[in-house]
Parts: C-alpha cells; sequence; structure tokens
C-alpha cells in the first residue's frame, strides 16, 4: 500500500486510515472479494480488531465478501429500472450466465447482484459489469455481452459511454452551466475579489445547497472561514445517490473543470488547501475523466503551489471513491467514509464547517453547487440575478427519467412550472411525479401549475427540486412505486438508530399487506402515524425523509388506495387468510 | 461554568451551563428514559432515541443536547410519551425478545424500560427475523436475537491495548454487533463478565455466569426506578349497581399456565363468585357457548385453525375480548418456531429427532387434526382485541384487577411489581 500513499504526497497530512476505502478496492478489484486473509492483513496494518475493518468491508454493498465470480455483474432495480424492464434483463442475465441473482454461478465466472440506482436512469434497463456502465439492455444484448466475456473480452472494452443527454438549457444563451468553458477563467477573479468579495458575490446571487437541503453557501463557507484550526479540507459530495438523479454525472462528465474550479475557489475562501471529491462507487468508471482533468490543471498551475499564480495559495484535490451506501451521500456520514470508517451519520454536535474531515474545519458542497460557484464568478452577480425568480435567482439541473419521451438533464430557470417542465420532456399521461427521489416529495398531476423555485415560505409552497423528477403515468402501479422505495430504504438504512433500522423494516411488512389486498383503513392510518414517529426520533436525513413519499401519496391519492384495502365487515374481524396460513402444512397431507 | 435556568414542561430548573440534558434533568429529579446513554461516553452514542424530546421546539435526542440559559424542553407531552413508548415497541418487534426464557429477565433495560413506559404489546408486527446466535466466542455467547444494537458494548468494550472487542458489521436490517474472537479470548474474566453487565439486554451471555443473581432479588424485579410512579389500590371493589356478568375462557397456543395464575387470586375467588358466572370455560368444563357473555379471556396465540375458529368464536359472542400473557399478546414462546420455517420443524420433531421411533416416520396429517399454521399468530393478527394483559403468567391480581376494571369501570392501575413480561 506504500505506492498508494507515495503517489498523493500532498496529501500526508492525512492518517493511513484515509486510505481504507482504496485499500478495499484494491482488494475487491483484484481478488474479486474480501477475503479473511485481506481483512487479517488490513487489520495488522492499521492496528486495529479485524472485526473493525470487517464492520467496514460489510457496510458497503460493491465489497463482497464471499467471492462474488469473475465478472461482477450490478442489475440496477430501481423503479425506472422496474418499469423499464428490469425483470427481462434480470431473467437474461440468469439464463446466460447460470448465475441466481445474490450469487455467483457454480463455476464462479460470474456473480449477479441487484443494486440501488446507479445514476443511468435516463437510459435504462442499465447495469454496471465490472463497474464499468451499460446502458439501454435488452436480452439480445446480454446475450452478446456475456458471451465476449465468457470469449475472454474486458468489461473495459464493451462497455457503453453513458450519453449526457441535455435536453434543455434555458433560451437565448442564458444557459450558467453549459456556456462555453475557459480552464481558469472563475479563477482570474479571485485576486480581485478577495475572500471577502467571494462571500459577497454569493451572498448576493443567494446560491445556496444544490444536493437539496439549499443553506446558503456563502453562510457555510463564511462560517467555515471564520474557524481558525488548520488545516481546512474542502470536500465534493459527489455520491449522487438519490434513486432518479444523474445530474451530478452529466456535470462530472461534461463540466468537470467547473466543478474543479469551484473547489479550489472555496479553498481560496475558506483557506483550505486540500480538496477531496468523493465519488459514488457507481461512478467509478467517471474517475479517469476526472484524474485527467485534475493532472490537466496541475500542468496548467492551477492545482498545486501558488494556484492560478496567486502567491501563497497552494491547492490540491484527490479522489476518494465510495463503495455502495446511500446514506453516505449524508454529509457527516460522508466524512466517517472518507476517514476509512463505516458510513454512519454523526450526531449533530457540531457542524463540518466547525468540526467536520478528521474534525477539521471542512465545507461539504454538493458537485452542482462547486460548478455553479465557478459560473457565478465569471458570469458575475449582475447577469447571474437575471437568471429565475426574485428570491430564487439562477438556473437549476434536473434529471428526468420515468415516462416521457425524453429523458435526460434539463436545466431549467427556477420558476418554471412543472407543466412546462412536462411539455419539454414529452411527458406521457402522467400521472403522478416524485420529484427529488424517494426521499423527496410526491406530487399529483393535478399539481402542475406549481412552480419550481427555492421559495418555500408558508404563503408561497413552491416544489423545491433537489435535482430528479420521475414521472410516472397512468398505467403505473403507485403500490409498487412506494413499495420499491421501501424496500429501498430498508436496505440503505445504515443501522445506527432504532427508528430508522427498524421502522424501515416494519413499514416494508405493511406496505406487503396493502400489496396483498390485506390491509385495511386501519393500516394506513398507522402508516401514518409510523411514518411521523420515524420523521421526528431518526438520528438523520435518511430516517426522517424515509416515509415522505409513503405519507404524502397516502394524502393526496385517497381514491387510489380506496380501492385497495378491504373492508371487513364492521371492522371487528381483519382480514386473516386460513387458507394460506395452512398451505405449507397442507404439503404433508398424505 | 455559570449555572442557567432552563424549563422543562414549563416549570423552570437550574442547572450548570453546558450540563448534558439528561444529565441536568436527572439533577433536577426529572426522568428521561434512555437505553444508549451514559455519563462517561463521550460524545453519546445517540443510537436508542428514546430520549427524544421537543428542545426548543424541535425533535432531538436528549442525550446530544446541553442545557442553556433559557432552554425550553418539552418531556411529557402524550405525544412525545408514545414515540418513546414506539420506539421501545419497536426493538421488541425487530428483535426476538422471549423474556420467560432469557437470563437476562429482570436486569434487563428493555424490559425495565418496557416496565417504565407501561408496553403491555406491541403496535407494531413483530418481524421474527431468523437471527444468529453465535457459541464460537470462548468465553460468551452472543446472542443476536436479543441485541438492541446501542453500541455500548463497541465504545466500552476494549482490550488492555485500545482494541475493539465489538464491532457493528453488515449494513440496515442486516446490522450486528460482531465479535472479534482473537481479542475476545484475550479478555480476562472479570472484564468479559463486565461486558455481559453492560449489555442492556441479555445479547451478551458469558457462559456459567449468566444466573448468578436469583430472580426476584434482581434489578429491576420489583421497584421502579421512578419515584411517585406507584398507584396505591382500593383493597375491596366497590360495587354498586350489581349485576353479574358472564365470562367465557380460553386457552388456545399456551400451556394453562394463565389460568393457574387465575386460579391464584386466593381468598378474593370467594368475591369473584359473587360478582361472575362462568360460561365456556376449562372451568366449569362447558364446552360450546349456550349464552353471549360480557367477557372473554383468552388465553394463547393460534398455532392451528382450530386455534383461529375457537378466537373468531369468541370475538363473536363475547363483548370484550381480553388476552392474557405473552403467548396470546404475540406469540410468546411457541412464536420461538417463527423464525424457522414450518416444514423444517416438523421434520426435525417428526423425522430427525434422536427419539423418532423407526418405521414411525411420518409427520402426522389427518382430517380429524387441527392444520397447523405457518407461524404462531398473535390474537390481535386475527381478531380484533379490547384489552391486552402482559406476563408469563401475567400475575393474578393483574388479570382481576383488569377483568374487574372493564366489567365495571373501576380505576385500573397496577403496581411496579406486578407488571411483567416473565
Amino acid at each position: 500500500m506504500g505506492a498508494v500513499e507515495r503517489s498523493y504526497g500532498f496529501f500526508d497530512v492525512e492518517p493511513a486510515r484515509s486510505r481504507l476505502l482504496s485499500q478495499l478496492w484494491d482488494y475487491q478489484l483484484t481478488e474479486g472479494h474480501i477475503s479473511r486473509q485481506a481483512i487479517e492483513r488490513l487489520a495488522r496494518d492499521h492496528g486495529v480488531s479485524s472485526i473493525e475493518i470487517e464492520g467496514v468491508a460489510s457496510f458497503y454493498h460493491f465489497f463482497h465478501r464471499p467471492p462474488a465470480g469473475k465478472h461482477v455483474i450490478c442489475l440496477d432495480n430501481s423503479i425506472i429500472a422496474e418499469f423499464k424492464g428490469y425483470d427481462r434483463i434480470r431473467e437474461a442475465f440468469e439464463r446466460e450466465t447460470g448465475a441466481r441473482l445474490g450469487s455467483t454461478d457454480p463455476s464462479g465466472t460470474f456473480g449477479l447482484f441487484p443494486t440501488p440506482c446507479i445514476g443511468l436512469s435516463d437510459q435504462q434497463p442499465a447495469a454496471l459489469i465490472d463497474y464499468y456502465p451499460f446502458t439501454h439492455l435488452n436480452a439480445i444484448r446480454v446475450r452478446e455481452i456475456v458471451q465476449k466475456l465468457k470469449n475472454g473480452a474486458s468489461a473495459a472494452d464493451l462497455c457503453d459511454m453513458p450519453q449526457d443527454h441535455i435536453r434543455f438549457t434555458p433560451a437565448n444563451d442564458r444557459t450558467i452551466f453549459f456556456a462555453p468553458y475557459v480552464a481558469g477563467e472563475a479563477l482570474t477573479k479571485l485576486a480581485g475579489l478577495g475572500a471577502e468579495g467571494v462571500l459577497e458575490q454569493l451572498r448576493i446571487s443567494e446560491l445556496s445547497g444544490r444536493g437539496g437541503a439549499f443553506f446558503p453557501t456563502w453562510k457555510k463557507w463564511k462560517a467555515c472561514r471564520n474557524y481558525t484550526d488548520t488545516p481546512k479540507f474542502i470536500v465534493c459530495n459527489a455520491d449522487e445517490g438519490e434513486p432518479g438523479t444523474f445530474k451530478d454525472r452529466v456535470l462530472l462528465n461534461h463540466e468537470p473543470g467547473s466543478v474543479l474550479e469551484g473547489m479550489i475557489i472555496a479553498g481560496f475562501t475558506v483557506g483550505a488547501a486540500y480538496g477531496l471529491i468523493y465519488l459514488r462507487g457507481e461512478y467509478r468508471w467517471l474517475n479517469a475523466r476526472l484524474e485527467s482533468e485534475i493532472q490537466r490543471f496541475r500542468d496548467k498551475g492551477l492545482l498545486g503551489k501558488n494556484v492560478a499564480g496567486i502567491k501563497g495559495f497552494d491547492f490540491d484535490i484527490r479522489v476518494e471513491i465510495g463503495a455502495g451506501a446511500y446514506v453516505c451521500g449524508e454529509e457527516t456520514a460522508l466524512l466517517e467514509s472518507l476517514e476509512g470508517k463505516r458510513g454512519e451519520p454523526r450526531t449533530k454536535w457540531f457542524y463540518p464547517v466547525e468540526k467536520g474531515y478528521l474534525q477539521l474545519p471542512t465545507v461539504v458542497n454538493n458537485v452542482e453547487t462547486f460548478a455553479a460557484v465557478a459560473r457565478l464568478l465569471v458570469m458575475g452577480t449582475f447577469e447571474y440575478l437575471k437568471r429565475g425568480i426574485s428570491g430564487s435567482p439562477g438556473t437549476k439541473l434536473i434529471s428526468i427519467s420515468g415516462d416521457c419521451e425524453r429523458p435526460g438533464l434539463y436545466e431549467i430557470e427556477w420558476g418554471m412550472t412543472v407543466s412546462e417542465l412536462l411539455d419539454h420532456c414529452g411527458a406521457e399521461d402522467p400521472f403522478y411525479i416524485q420529484v427529488s427521489g424517494p426521499s423527496g416529495e410526491c406530487i399529483s398531476v393535478q399539481e402542475k401549475f406549481r412552480r419550481i423555485s427555492m421559495l418555500d415560505l408558508l404563503a408561497q409552497k413552491d416544489i423545491r427540486c433537489g435535482g430528479s423528477f420521475m414521472i410516472f403515468n397512468h398505467s403505473r402501479d403507485l403500490v409498487q412505486v412506494l413499495m420499491n422505495f421501501a424496500q429501498f430504504f430498508k436496505h440503505e438504512s445504515c443501522g445506527v438508530c432504532t427508528p430508522c433500522r427498524a421502522g424501515n423494516f416494519i413499514v416494508q411488512r405493511k406496505l406487503e399487506r396493502l400489496q396483498h389486498g390485506l390491509a385495511d383503513l386501519n393500516d394506513l392510518k398507522e402508516l401514518q402515524q409510523w411514518g411521523a414517529i420515524m420523521k421526528a426520533t431518526s438520528r438523520c436525513g435518511l430516517g426522517k425523509t424515509a416515509t415522505n413519499s409513503l405519507v404524502q401519496a397516502l394524502d393526496k391519492f385517497h381514491d387510489y388506495f380506496d380501492g385497495r384495502f378491504v373492508r371487513s365487515g364492521n371492522g371487528a374481524i381483519r382480514h386473516f387468510d386460513i387458507e394460506a396460513a395452512v398451505a405449507d402444512y397442507e404439503r404433508y397431507k398424505p | 461554568m455559570p449555572g442557567c435556568t432552563f424549563w422543562i414542561d414549563g416549570k423552570s430548573y437550574t442547572a450548570e451551563e453546558g450540563t448534558n440534558l439528561i444529565e441536568a434533568a436527572k439533577q433536577n429529579g426529572v426522568f428521561i428514559p434512555s437505553l444508549c446513554y451514559f455519563k462517561h461516553i463521550d460524545p453519546p452514542l445517540g443510537t436508542c432515541r428514546t430520549c427524544t424530546c421537543k428542545i426548543n421546539g424541535r425533535y432531538d435526542p436528549a442525550c446530544t443536547a446541553f442545557v442553556s440559559e433559557g432552554l425550553k424542553v418539552e418531556v411529557n407531552t402524550p405525544e412525545l410519551v408514545d414515540m418513546r413508548k414506539a420506539l421501545i415497541e419497536m426493538m421488541f418487534a425487530e428483535g426476538n425478545h422471549f423474556c420467560p426464557a432469557c437470563e437476562k429477565s429482570g436486569s434487563c433495560d428493555l424490559q425495565h424500560m418496557g416496565y417504565e413506559l407501561g408496553i403491555s404489546v406491541s403496535r407494531f408486527p413483530h418481524l421474527f427475523k431468523d437471527r444468529l446466535i453465535d457459541y464460537q466466542p470462548r468465553r460468551m455467547v452472543m446472542e443476536h436475537n436479543r441485541c438492541i444494537k446501542c453500541g455500548r458494548c463497541m465504545a466500552e468494550v476494549l482490550t488492555p491495548d485500545g482494541n475493539r472487542v465489538f464491532s457493528a458489521v453488515n449494513r440496515a436490517n442486516e446490522t450486528m454487533v460482531g465479535v472479534d474472537y482473537a481479542q475476545e479470548a484475550r479478555l480476562t474474566e472479570e472484564e468479559a463478565e463486565r461486558a455481559m453487565k453492560i449489555c442492556p439486554t441479555g445479547a451478551i451471555i458469558v457462559r456459567g455466569k449468566s444466573l448468578a443473581q436469583p430472580f426476584g432479588e434482581r434489578k429491576y424485579d420489583l421497584h421502579s426506578i421512578q419515584k411517585n410512579y406507584r398507584h396505591t389500590l382500593t383493597a375491596k371493589p366497590k360495587v354498586t349497581n350489581f349485576e353479574k356478568k358472564t365470562i367465557a375462557t380460553v386457552s388456545l397456543a399456551g400451556c394453562f399456565g394463565c389460568h393457574m395464575s387465575m386460579l391464584d387470586i386466593d381468598d378474593e375467588l370467594l368475591d369473584m363468585v359473587e360478582l361472575v358466572s362462568f360460561n365456556k370455560s376449562p372451568l366449569t368444563d362447558i364446552k360450546q357457548f349456550s349464552r353471549r357473555c360480557h367477557l372473554g379471556l383468552v388465553e394463547g396465540g393460534c398455532c392451528n385453525d382450530e386455534n383461529v375458529e375457537t378466537l373468531k368464536k369468541f370475538r363473536e359472542m363475547c363483548d370484550i375480548l381480553v388476552v392474557m400473557g405473552e403467548c396470546a399478546v404475540w406469540g410468546g414462546l411457541p412464536a420461538m418456531r417463527n423464525t424457522i420455517p414450518l416444514g423444517e420443524c416438523l421434520e426435525e420433531a417428526y423425522l430427525n429427532s434422536m427419539t423418532a421411533e423407526a418405521g414411525e416416520d411420518k409427520i402426522p396429517y389427518h382430517e380429524d387434526l387441527p392444520r397447523i399454521l405457518d407461524r404462531v399468530y398473535a390474537c390481535n393478527e386475527i381478531v380484533k382485541v379490547d384489552y391486552t394483559i402482559s406476563g408469563c403468567p401475567p400475575s393474578p391480581n393483574n388479570i382481576w384487577k383488569l377483568v374487574r376494571s372493564v366489567l365495571w369501570g373501576e380505576d385500573y392501575s397496577l403496581l411496579y411489581s406486578e407488571f411483567k413480561y416473565d
């Protein structure tokens, strides 16, 4: 592992433990799993119990303890994939490889595993094979791919480079993110503005966190700037795990320079020298693109010592790759993961700006936020404020998927209505739209005249979109959607706190009753009450928001649910299916 | 640190500024339930969430809050009390907690919290997930069925050189506390016993040491830790408007222990026969309902279709349906089979067991025999239940008090020592 450390001389400030995820990746990629010997060796090297290493390895679903096969196939099982033919593709893979879902084939050549959204909702059905993307799958392609792999081809050569699908940008060159890009242009403004100047620009532009929390960026940076502990860190949250979201994927592929520049600007503003990009494991294939852009920046003097000619301003960036855990998008869980630990959210004693990565002041922002900062400095606040609406200036990147003609990335000016957006993407008979992913908001097509903006005041309840828009038409089964979400949360809870770990499991069981037509009105009421309990008592956003869509759907789609539950007599006797309950025993009938 | 004034449920208290809220409340005699907060663990674990309060208007756990001047805390609003109960109920539903068969019963923090909050039944369906019992450690048995993942052992049990003995492994509902066998073997006998002691439930059991303290003398056997929590009872029922009521009783998938307990009310039996008469019941040997009854008392859950039929009949023929004992409430001991498929149970019992006779290798099935259900069901999964009495068996007083209060509207309250799961 010496080799790994030496190549990042600049980052010697970090302890060896911060390399643990990379080391586990090395074992996963070279040996196909994390063996007992690997765990023992890592435990010895890091001077900890082997159970602690095992705890970390078993937390991330891309790290396999039992051998996962020579070729690891991770099939996207998000709701969009389900509606676009997940079952057929799963069957095709099972047939062609001989591996059952969740295991390897007897020869150990292929391992087939379900995985939550891999950020390719605009090109489903999709899978990662050996962590390379394969999109628009069908049974014939699956057969070809498996054949070629059997014949010794590598997934890296066979894979599809996912299309960016940038479908819409504001007319008349009002785009913010996709205007012509000149590397380093934003950095030329730094010397003139100074740190306070940058903060002022951010304040005027009302830029706020684009991961979905919409916390004012200038406040976060200013707070971090005011803490005196050093060193400080800039962390780019590229763990875009919310199902249905892929805007960061497009940005990292199309505009990586803007993202890097945003991080450099943050470093300059708060006085940090180290930038870390936490790239989700599902986007491992984007790493080469990022690394080459970082190298290009170094070559041009935009990273390293005296960045962009600013004396005494040293800044460098490295990429750390996650390994499959939705919860690591939560900023404190992400920091834990960067430190080489289980990605468990911290208790909220301190904000990361005070005690973040390695308990040092840290700015954590979303990919889109950093890109927006770089673009903002180039165009200036005067131009920036012309976009969007009063109180919510600027544009927003939205990933659209589901039942529409043109799934892909849409850059809209804040203030566009849902209806306009549905027209732009060619939505087909929309019934229900999931905004900002499963943890976000569930809206009925009857609300299509609501605006999309950052305004969230009581009088002006606009839709705050974190970045995804999943459209479902009238033929889609709402309960199937909610069940998919429930299974997702059950699987992705980090397991630390009771309400999220047990609650999501319990909610999923309850939904099974609904799906099987066994629920009564009381069950629906209980789901709403239990959702409220999870919201109030969970440790982090995951548990707090896990039942959002469910509770809203029960509220907004009365008519739909009315037909789904049993009305049994006077309500005294619950539905109990005696024949189903004795079915197991009936097998012993002579 | 200077003192400060803070508010709990509208009353003002003082404590040193920056004191942990649970500590500060305790100093002032206010009880905030918690399972994972310990003064010496810093930062607090914040895992069980039982201490959730409303702090300056926001839901937050008290264990991660400090008091400051003017802090406003709500602790005992009906909503928060219910939330806290819900969290404890979730733990009961998530694990497989068979109190009557647990070595830690009486010294168990989870059980204790259930008593303090008066939980007689979990509102959540028991999940009956099959969990491991790990016999591999040298001194310990790790009973994952009982673990609530509070994280206390992970934080506190370390080897002399600071290595962890316990660590969380896996994720989500598969999360469990793994044991490092090599490190565990290095613990001294005392350290291992300490690990058992700090576990709030019976998840960590040290071989040969688990029953050192007799039942009845254990920490939570008889007394609540909350002062002013006990209620006194009127010794004799004050019965006006007297009308003799009819009761029916039955034992389904139970052991008749609850019925035995019912007979244990001693001289009150004499009062009872003045007040009630029995219809269908093993006590009278009346097999069929001959009239509609005021109250039905059901012992045991449902393990076969005859149980289901009888239970439904009870619901139909009784105005009020009371279920008594752990088996009726949530499945109890018979539900130990719920984590294992039925086929495996039957084959183990009839085909593969040591006592199976040669040539008798057949699983009984006959039209005269009740058909066995895929798992044991609690009564409330099948019919609507009006009242539940916990305990294995419930204390005689508990049963009799409930019956009197339900039938004649008397005050119903239990002594802490009468409220039991075992």
